[in-house]
């Protein structure tokens, strides 16, 4: 069976791919998504604000309290150097890049224009084979309208594609007013490939403490929904690769994803609850249900399912919302 | 070659040349030495080589004994060896001393001069220290200055080596030590050179060595001892001339030529002076100031004072020398004179006798002393000393720099004199501690003195408080090198970095005619004059000065550097002083920047960077008008509410005027009033907290974490609110013991130092919009006038009768008076909320003997002490004995009180018919366990006394004066870990094994605070931490398991963030165990690398607990007696891992960033310490009681304190 699929540009051996997530962190579960088959790897996002808050933050702590008391003029030895910002993340891609020999795709998460080009060259040169820009953007001020949000995406990735020649692909969320435009603009902006979507951790409140809690919440089957309505939507559309990302739990959820036209299919949640080597067992439920089914290969499923092939267009737009409803009983 | 010039201060320029000298370097921390050991620690971390190609071995020890025991042993092993200390550290090496110098063995020990304890202590600049070892058999080296204390240091090593005389090469605290100067290095090349390696090999074939067995340290008898002893006498012979040899050697390879006497003058002086240390310095250049209008004066400093070269000495005089005045540095109360004043009249005794130099009369010989803690010493007293010298009956022995009006030794002298050359720039800033000023302006001395030909010179003057401290620094720039080693006193540059200075410092004095004025104000350059202080606007008016504002706060918040207006106002001094091209210094500006901050990454630069192209547009010069037109006066800085006695001395020492107090306003012992910190209204917080009443829950958890005790609980009758303020807030109290009363929580507007720490803690949340709680923070400038009535008022609210309040409950407690208030402590600090509980719970009878440190500083740093007293007049009783004796010191206390006790109730019983059986009775009898006891005790004892008043008889008289001692006195000693797991371990182990009824608070910040972070064996594994640079490798001492292993101590673990009521408890059960207690009290602190501006120092105790890193016990010897365990585990099994507690504090945060790779290695080790330590203490606690042989049940995962 040729799983074999072409993302931003790389030849992969599979669609199935662990997301940029805490497991790639650790260079043991990269080797063992290689082994368990994965067709690349994202990398843990490197966090602008954090890498900009871990600088400022290590200069107030060594300068808290000193010169100002003659027996204790500093409270710290002075370190020569500190390994700071993103030179823990850059050893990481190389670390990783000589670990394997699948695809490894680094990823900034951030949300303004001036860090993200210094790092995206860093991260060139430090071996990546593609860059995914998560951006990662709530924006909550009640006079900015809509069209400056699209065009701080657009700004972001502009001038990083124009910063190097690394393949480069968006991850951005679906609230956007129209979502397909903004994957038009993205696309004629040069991007590489459209990640669908950022899963927003939404907020909720502990009653018993009056606090706003940001615990994870990992992702349910439901959530593949969302993303395959807009790969279906997409394909076909977009010069860009498309990965589809949030609730794909099993061999069906990324069949069914690559049928509406993912590139590849981009797991976290499953992987977290079942350990890195669970991409085997996807692997081959989706290689049985293929055999059984007697495709051949995934290209020739993928997008199959799509708003352009499908039986029933309409299906993925508003006029289907109107006759779920209306056929709607109380169980 | 080239020379190679830098800008660093006297400790790193000595232990430059000492690190590469040498092999092993044993050191512990003590100001103003402790950074020669850190410099030496860190370049071993960073893997410097010395000048072998190896990289030296640098060893902590336990105390300074320590150092010079394992400085002795790696000595006598061969290996090259020194230390680096100062005063009473210096005091701990002397034994060592004598024995390494009777063993004639080559050694450096380089010591910044610092004055040793008497009356008080003093962190500062003298030579008492260094002259008490003048009998060790050392050689005492003195330098001058920064450049000959690193020119020293290898003269002295070549010196050593070839005489075998140890040196001690010393160089004045603070003064040289900390004054940052342009200097030239000595290469590692003409370090080899001086070196003779031959004669490091000679060291090494008499090192101990089994292969070839010696025996050394014997003991001897009268037989022999005496003429062994004069064994070394050619080594001293010789010593002088191959200290000179060594002199003449380095300044043919450097062109510095130094001579063990060095005379500088006119060479027909007739007025000569005696100096050696930093004084030469100033002294010199006022010699040649005087001489160029004609003078006869001279000046001869003295290098090597020990061995004592007569004839060297001798041959530095002039013949024409009339009048020869000896200065010392220090005072040895009770000789004829000081020590270099009668070593130099033997000198010329001898020497003229034996037909040395030129010199053919006995001159006049006159002694002075001077300088005493880094007391000022200037061209003016320099001119008075001269003066003296052929007044018409000059003071024979005098004092200068003070006025003596008990003794009247004192020299009159001229303030205003002065020899400042018109081609140095002298500036002066002040500014906060942490506004970043003195950075700043370190960085501006190494611009100019790296980037320019010019010579700088920099000098820091800090405060004695923590919270809100000031810092002064003193610049200065030329083409020559900069001999001036006092204050500058006329600038022709004064900065104000903070508009609240303005009502405190008159900073237009030392402004020259013409200079110019900086201020940091929120004002605009045409509104600032309006808001002046009219002294201000006359003094810059009759100073014609050049004024000039920049609002650098705002620049700073436009540019992210908050509250760091350092590069700012750096910026503003290049532009406006012009030692520098603008262009060219902003440009250097930018580059120190990169080079300073550029390791902790480009966020920090780019900021810098941004604030310094932003700060020129923003600098306005304001046109001085010809008339003060404002009305607005200058402020009192003392409250005037201030006994007068204390208002004139203390006062003006905290007004910035204690130089001008004389002699007789102190007292001849130390001894001074308490209850004095309320009379400082520091105003230091921007916001203060401020009381809801309506959502609180009145836990009292907000004054007990209050550090500085400026949050207070009242509970009290309705009927005492009469006349209260406006805005006075009270609500009925909570607790059905005290139905019917009133409840109030008043802050101190102007003590709160705006910590947060109560908003942190504060467990009430308003129910209508939760981000308020029962206590926020607010703006104090609208609330300090009302606030300030309020809390008046308040204070006359009486206190709660004692027994009336369940001292157990954290929410009853809390209503006691504390009895230590508004310290010099950090904002926040983790130290004072225990001491305060302390002073709560057993003030009122309480003797406090406290270890030097943090707690002795902000406890008894004049001018004023937080202990205070009670509406009877009762409190702490206070003292600091030494850093290393403290529980002796305390054991001291309770033995002389128990004896007087002990002797009150015999004479009690002896007078019993005069008396009465009752009183005697319930006298002897006393039940003192609680509140109520105590309070009928002092009834009795107050009967008692007025029964013996009248009395004659020697009996009653001696009652009389041991009567107090029959209330139970409650005896603590304070320190912190340095002192209890490490200098004064010794001593506390015997005290808590001598089974008397002494407590002892460890307050354990698990380092060295008040020097600055230096690890000790309290420090965690993980933290990085000065000693322990590249992480603490090994585990924390566990204090309480040895203090334990007794048996009959009663030991508990505590940190009040995570379980306030356990240390309460703790505390009210050690204090009542009749014999020794120990409480290990969890103290975060600034050297953590915690957000403590933020309040969130009680979060990391909890922290500390649910990780499982600190444990919380109590261990109680009498539960065993009642056949109880008496451990009792009072925290429960961790939750959280080791490293989210480890990661969130910068000390072990930072190794992860610097070495990345030990890091995870010691955390990984720090998460089993935790758990096996967790095991067994889980074990002990739960065996049965011994002997009973039944198997120990499972360990609980959680036994809660008991309330």
């Amino acid at each position: 069976m040729d799983l074999s699929t072409t993302y931003l540009g790389l030849k992969l051996r599979s669609p199935l791919m662990p997301s940029a997530c805490p497991l790639t962190r650790d260079l043991d579960e990269i080797k063992r998504a290689e082994d368990a088959g994965a067709g690349a790897i994202v990398l843990p996002s490197v966090f602008e604000e954090q890498l900009r808050r871990e600088s400022e933050e290590l200069d107030a702590m060594l300068e808290k309290g000193t010169e100002s008391y003659a027996e204790s003029l500093s409270y710290f030895p002075q370190v020569g150097e500190f390994r700071l910002g993103p030179d823990d993340y850059l050893e990481h891609i190389g670390r990783a890049k000589r670990a394997v020999r699948i695809p490894v795709i680094a990823s900034i998460n951030g949300a303004s224009v001036g860090g993200w080009t210094e790092y995206a060259k860093k991260i060139e040169q430090a071996g990546a084979d593609a860059l995914e820009l998560n951006i990662y953007y709530i924006p909550t001020d009640l006079d900015l309208p809509g069209t400056a949000v699209e065009a701080t995406y657009l700004d972001i990735l502009k001038s990083v594609k124009q910063a190097v020649r690394l393949p480069v692909s968006v991850k951005l969320s679906p609230f956007f007013s129209n979502m397909a435009h903004m994957a038009r603009q993205l696309d004629t902006a040069g991007a590489d490939g459209l990640v669908l979507f950022n899963r927003f951790y939404q907020p909720d409140i502990d009653l018993e403490n009056l606090e706003v809690e940001h615990s994870i919440l990992l992702s349910t089957p439901q959530a593949r929904r969302l993303p395959l309505r807009w790969v279906a939507i997409l394909f076909g559309k977009v010069k860009a690769s498309l990965a589809a990302t949030s609730g794909i739990h099993t061999a069906h959820d990324a069949i069914k994803i690559l049928m509406a036209g993912a590139d590849v299919t981009m797991l976290c949640s499953v992987l977290l609850r079942k350990g890195m080597t669970h991409i085997a067992v996807i692997e081959q439920e989706m290689k049985r249900w293929l055999e059984e089914h007697e495709y051949e290969s995934v290209a020739q499923m993928k997008g199959s399912m799509s708003q352009e092939k499908c039986p029933d267009p309409t299906a993925f737009e508003r006029a289907q919302y109107m006759r779920i409803i209306s056929t709607w009983k109380p169980a | 070659m080239s020379k190679v010039f830098a800008t660093i201060d006297g400790n790193e320029a000595v232990a430059y040349v000492a690190y590469r000298c040498n092999e092993v370097m044993g050191i512990y921390p003590i100001t103003p030495s402790s950074n020669m050991g850190e410099w030496c620690d860190q370049w071993a971390a960073e893997g410097v080589k010395n000048l072998w190609g190896t990289i030296p071995s640098v060893v902590e020890m336990q105390s300074e004994a320590g150092a010079a025991g394992a400085v002795h042993g790696a000595l006598q092993t061969g290996a090259l060896t020194c230390t680096f200390t100062a005063s009473q550290g210096l005091m701990l090496k002397i034994p060592n001393m004598f024995k390494i110098a009777g063993e004639m063995t080559p050694t450096v020990f380089h010591i910044t001069a610092r004055t040793i304890a008497t009356h008080a202590l003093s962190i500062f600049g003298d030579h008492s220290d260094v002259l008490l070892a003048r009998g060790t058999g050392f050689s005492l080296l003195s330098s001058a200055s920064v450049q000959e204390a690193m020119d020293f240091a290898l003269i002295g090593q070549a010196a050593t080596l070839e005489s075998r005389v140890p040196v001690l090469h010393f160089f004045d605290g603070f003064r040289t030590s900390h004054e940052v100067s342009k200097i030239e290095m000595v290469t590692e090349d003409i370090m080899r050179q001086m070196i003779d390696e031959d004669l490091v090999v000679a060291h090494r074939q008499r090192a101990m060595n089994p292969d070839r067995p010696v025996l050394r340290g014997t003991a001897q008898n009268p037989d022999v001892f005496f003429q062994a002893r004069e064994r070394c006498n050619p080594f001293y012979d010789a010593c002088a001339g191959l200290t000179q040899k060594a002199m003449d050697k380095f300044a043919q390879l450097t062109g510095r030529q130094y001579r063990l006497f060095q005379y500088e003058g006119a060479p027909d002086a007739t007025n000569v002076m005696v100096i050696m240390g930093s004084g030469c310095e100033t002294a010199a250049s006022t010699v040649d100031f005087l001489n160029e209008e004609g003078g006869k004066y001279g000046v001869v400093k003295v290098r090597l004072y020990r061995p004592f070269d007569v004839r060297g000495f001798l041959e530095a005089l002039p013949p024409t020398t009339r009048t020869l005045t000896v200065m010392d540095r220090t005072k040895e109360p009770g000789s004829v004179g000081d020590p270099l004043y009668l070593d130099v009249l033997a000198a010329l005794s001898e020497g003229l006798a034996a037909g040395y130099g030129t010199l053919k009369a006995m001159p006049r010989v006159i002694a002075g002393r001077y300088g005493l803690s880094s007391k000022e010493f200037t061209p003016a007293m320099i001119k008075a000393v001269f003066d003296n010298a052929v007044a018409a009956q000059p003071k024979l022995h005098f004092t200068v720099g003070i006025t003596d009006d008990v003794t009247h030794l004192s020299l009159a002298y001229d303030p205003d004199w002065s020899i400042e050359p018109a081609d140095v720039t002298r500036a002066l800033f002040y500014g906060l501690g942490s506004d970043g000023t003195v950075g700043a302006n370190k960085n501006s001395i190494k611009i100019i003195g790296e980037d320019t030909e010019n010579y700088a010179q920099g000098y820091f003057v800090y405060d004695s408080k923590k919270a809100g401290a000031v810092t002064v620094s003193h610049l200065r720039f030329g083409p020559e090198t900069i001999p001036s080693t006092y204050l500058v006193n006329k600038s022709n540059f004064v900065a104000c970095h903070q508009p609240v200075f303005l009502e405190r410092y008159d900073m237009l004095k030392p402004l020259v005619s013409g200079g110019t004025f900086l201020l940091n104000t929120p004002y605009g350059a045409n509104e600032i004059w309006d808001k002046l202080p009219r002294p201000v606007q006359e003094g810059l008016i009759h100073k014609r000065a050049k004024f000039f504002v920049i609002d650098a706060i705002s620049v700073a918040k436009a540019t992210g550097m908050g509250s760091r207006i350092n590069t700012i106002m750096q910026t503003c001094f290049f532009a406006l002083s012009g030692v520098l091209p603008r262009e060219e210094a902003i440009e250097q500006i930018k580059k120190t920047i990169k080079k300073t901050y550029g390791k902790k990454g480009e966020e920090v630069v780019k900021k810098n960077i941004a604030a310094v192209e932003q700060t020129l547009a923003n600098l306005f010069e304001v046109p001085v008008p010809a008339q003060a037109g404002s009305t607005t006066d200058l402020p009192l800085p003392f409250s005037e509410h201030a006994p007068r006695e204390v208002r004139e001395t203390l006062g003006r020492i905290y007004a910035g005027d204690g130089e001008a107090l004389p002699v007789s306003a102190f007292p001849a012992d130390g001894t001074f009033p308490t209850a004095t910190a309320q009379y400082e209204k520091r105003n230091l917080a921007l916001e203060i907290p401020v009381w809801d009443e309506k959502t609180c829950i009145q836990c009292g958890k907000c004054a007990a974490v209050c550090p500085h005790a400026t949050i207070r609980m009242k509970v009290y009758d309705a009927a005492a609110l009469a006349g209260a303020p406006a805005t006075f807030k009270s609500c009925d109290a909570r607790s059905p013991e005290w139905k019917g009363m009133k409840f109030t929580i008043q802050v101190a507007p102007e003590d709160c130092t705006g910590c947060v720490l109560c908003v942190d803690v504060c467990p009430a949340k308003n129910k209508s919009e939760p981000r308020l709680k029962a206590i926020n923070m607010s703006p104090q400038v609208p609330l300090r006038v009302p606030e300030r009535a309020n809390w008046e008022f308040f204070l006359g609210l009486p206190d709660l009768d004692r027994r009336r309040i369940k001292v157990t409950q954290l929410r009853q407690q809390q209503v006691m008076r504390p009895l230590f208030e508004f310290s010099g402590a950090c904002a926040g600090c983790g130290e004072t909320p225990y001491i305060k509980m302390v002073t709560q719970l057993f003030g009122d009878r309480m003797i406090i003997g406290n270890a030097t440190g943090c707690s002795s500083i902000y406890g008894g740093n004049l001018p004023t002490t937080p202990y205070c007293t009670d509406h009877a007049g009762r409190g702490p009783t206070w003292n600091n004995s030494l850093f290393e004796d403290t529980a002796e010191f305390a054991l001291g206390f309770r033995v002389s009180l128990d004896k007087q006790m002990e002797f009150a109730q015999e004479l009690v019983k002896r007078l019993a018919p005069q008396l009465g059986d009752d009183l005697v009775s319930g006298l002897v009898n006393a039940q003192q366990r609680d509140e109520a006891g105590i309070y009928e005790q002092r009834e009795r004892v107050a009967a008692l006394k007025q029964k013996l008043a009248g009395q004659t008889s020697s009996e009653a008289k001696m009652l009389l004066g041991v009567a107090d001692a029959l209330v139970r006195k409650s005896v603590w000693g304070f320190g912190g870990d340095g002192w209890a797991y490490d200098i004064g371990y010794g001593g506390l182990d015997h005290v808590i094994a001598s089974g008397r009824d002494v407590n002892l608070l460890v307050m354990d910040t698990e380092v060295y605070s008040n020097t600055g972070g230096q690890a000790s064996k309290s420090t965690p594994r993980g933290a990085v931490a000065k000693f322990a640079a590249g992480g603490k490798p090994g585990r924390k001492k566990d204090l309480g398991l040895i203090a334990m292993s007794y048996g009959n101590v009663y030991v508990a673990s505590v940190a009040m963030g995570a379980k306030d009521e356990h240390t309460l408890r703790a505390f009210i059960d050690a204090e009542s165990y009749p014999g020794p207690s120990l409480i290990i009290a969890y103290s975060h602190c600034i050297a953590h690398g915690i957000d403590l501006d933020r309040g969130v120092g009680m979060r990391h105790q909890k922290l500390a607990v649910e990780s499982g890193q600190w444990l919380l016990y109590r261990y109680d010897p009498r539960r065993a007696e009642q056949h109880e365990n008496p451990l009792l585990l009072d925290s429960a099994a961790a939750k959280l891992k080791v490293t989210d507690y480890l990661l969130a504090e910068n000390r072990f945060k930072m190794l992860t960033k610097s070495k990345p790779e030990d890091a995870r290695r010691l955390f990984e080790s720090a998460q089993f310490d935790a758990e096996t330590r967790w095991q067994l203490y889980s074990y002990m606690a739960a065996r049965k009681p011994a002997g009973n042989g039944s198997p120990a049940p499972a360990a609980p995962t959680a036994a809660p304190a008991k309330a």
